[in-house]
């Protein structure tokens, strides 16, 4: 169980204002976040992963605190077990697709898992490959691929198909369905689009400047737009 | 014609690139991606043997090398190691007055590597010296080749610093533009012309070999 009970003030378009959340996510959830663009949706995964210090408030993830402002506790990202996937891949252009994925690996970890990761994902045959000679959807398979290598407790991804086109899109969030279920994840997935969301998350969050506006069930939260 | 000062120059700036890389390494992360207070003012003291004549340079470092100081002092007797006119005071003053060639390639190298190839990195466990040695040093090749041919090139043009912290002794401290300057002033104008020739291809094929590296350096990247 992840519990998110922090504030922090951000400046957005229309002058600063205050992210205030105070969540419960349970394990296995695939809780989407849905919203306008500066509303702070990036700002909370990069609070869990690390890469922003809430003003105050708490953060734990299945009993471990990873952030606490009274007791002045922020533990550093590398301590703290997420997968990240970002929109713009991010892969290492130093290191071939294996070699990506078994940088990731932590140590004493079989080789094999990586193999297993490739074929999950598909891209065994890419394996050898610079990332520089992959398509877009090819390196983003290859970003979720190497965010679980290291098997976190909870994948975050931050808008991660939308450079992507139609049919690649469609082949990814089925690949992020599949891993979600098969690895047991809780995952955080920052959308735009409203079918996205609705294919893939069981749980959805509006958030507007910084305050969540509603939260509940995919059909419960989100009308279809075309109806 | 004796290559004794070309050997002595080369030692000189092989060493002073070395030294440079180690210390700079750590200095250009830190003014890269540490940006607080006191960073002005290290950035400006970095550059400064950019503009501040090189006498000027050699004349201070040769006052506090001097074993009445206690600069000078401290590593006589506790390294056994005098400072002025020796080899060795060369690299220390070599490393001062070369460090902005060293420094600035690399800290506009850490700039350049994208932050979310570092924060992907952290979030897949890695320790920062894990990041730096696996992902940032090798995604800025380009700014290391360019730092440490520069530091090279530049040790290899010495002259003021040289003269004064190492004076004009020929097998210990005399290298290459000193030589030059004493062939001249011997009216040897055939031996200045060769050794001067020497230095004038050297530093061209230098620059040359970066710009062409950089070159294609950039047109592989733009892949990206």
């Amino acid at each position: 169980m992840i519990i998110l009970h922090a504030n922090r003030k951000l400046s957005g378009a229309n002058g600063p204002f205050e992210l205030a959340l105070d969540l419960t996510i349970q394990k296995g959830e695939m809780l989407a976040l849905y919203g306008p663009s500066g509303a702070g949706k990036t700002s909370i995964i990069r609070m869990i992963a690390g890469f922003l210090k809430p003003d105050k408030g708490e953060i734990s993830v299945d009993g471990e605190t990873w952030f606490n402002g009274g007791m002045n506790l922020n533990l550093p990202t590398r301590l703290r077990s997420i997968g990240m996937v970002f929109q713009e891949y991010s892969l290492f252009p130093n290191m071939t697709v294996r070699g990506n994925l078994t940088f990731a690996l932590p140590k004493g970890e079989k080789e094999s898992w990586v193999d297993e990761m490739l074929d999950l994902v598909d891209m065994s045959a890419f394996s050898e490959r610079r990332p520089k000679f992959l398509s877009g959807g090819q390196k983003q398979r290859i970003a979720l691929a190497r965010a679980l290598v290291r098997k976190p407790k909870l994948l975050l991804l931050d808008e991660p198909l939308s450079a992507l086109d139609f049919a690649m899109r469609a082949k990814l969030q089925q690949d992020i369905l599949l891993l979600h279920k098969r690895l047991g994840l809780t995952t955080i997935l920052i959308s735009h689009d409203f079918y996205e969301v609705k294919k893939l998350a069981n749980r959805v969050i509006i958030i507007e400047e910084g305050k969540v506006i509603r939260d509940g069930k995919v059909d419960e939260v989100l009308r279809d737009p075309f109806q | 014609m004796d290559f004794t000062p070309f050997w002595i120059t080369i030692k000189l700036a092989g060493i002073t690139t070395l030294a440079l890389f180690i210390i700079g390494v750590p200095l250009a992360y830190w003014l890269a991606f540490k940006p607080k207070k006191y960073k002005v003012m290290l950035e400006a003291v970095v550059a400064m043997p950019l503009i501040l004549p090189p006498t000027v340079l050699g004349f201070y470092l040769l006052v506090f090398f001097s074993p009445e100081n206690f600069l000078g002092a401290f590593f006589e007797e506790y390294f056994n190691l005098r400072l002025v006119f020796t080899f060795e005071g060369l690299v220390v003053a070599s490393i001062f007055y070369s460090m902005p060639f060293m420094v600035q390639p690399l800290q506009s190298g850490f700039r350049s590597v994208p932050e979310t190839l570092v924060e992907a990195a952290y979030s897949l466990g890695k320790s920062t010296w894990h990041t730096l040695v696996r992902v940032i040093l090798p995604n800025m090749s380009g700014a290391i080749l360019s730092a440490g041919v520069l530091t090279f090139a530049h040790t290899i043009g010495e002259f003021g610093v040289v003269l004064m912290v190492g004076g004009n002794i020929p097998g210990m401290t005399q290298v290459i533009s000193i030589s030059i300057y004493d062939e001249v002033e011997a009216m040897n104008y055939g031996l200045a012309n060769r050794y001067s020739l020497i230095l004038l291809i050297f530093s061209f094929l230098t620059l040359f070999l970066i710009y062409l590296f950089n070159y294609k350096n950039r047109k592989s990247l733009s892949f990206l």
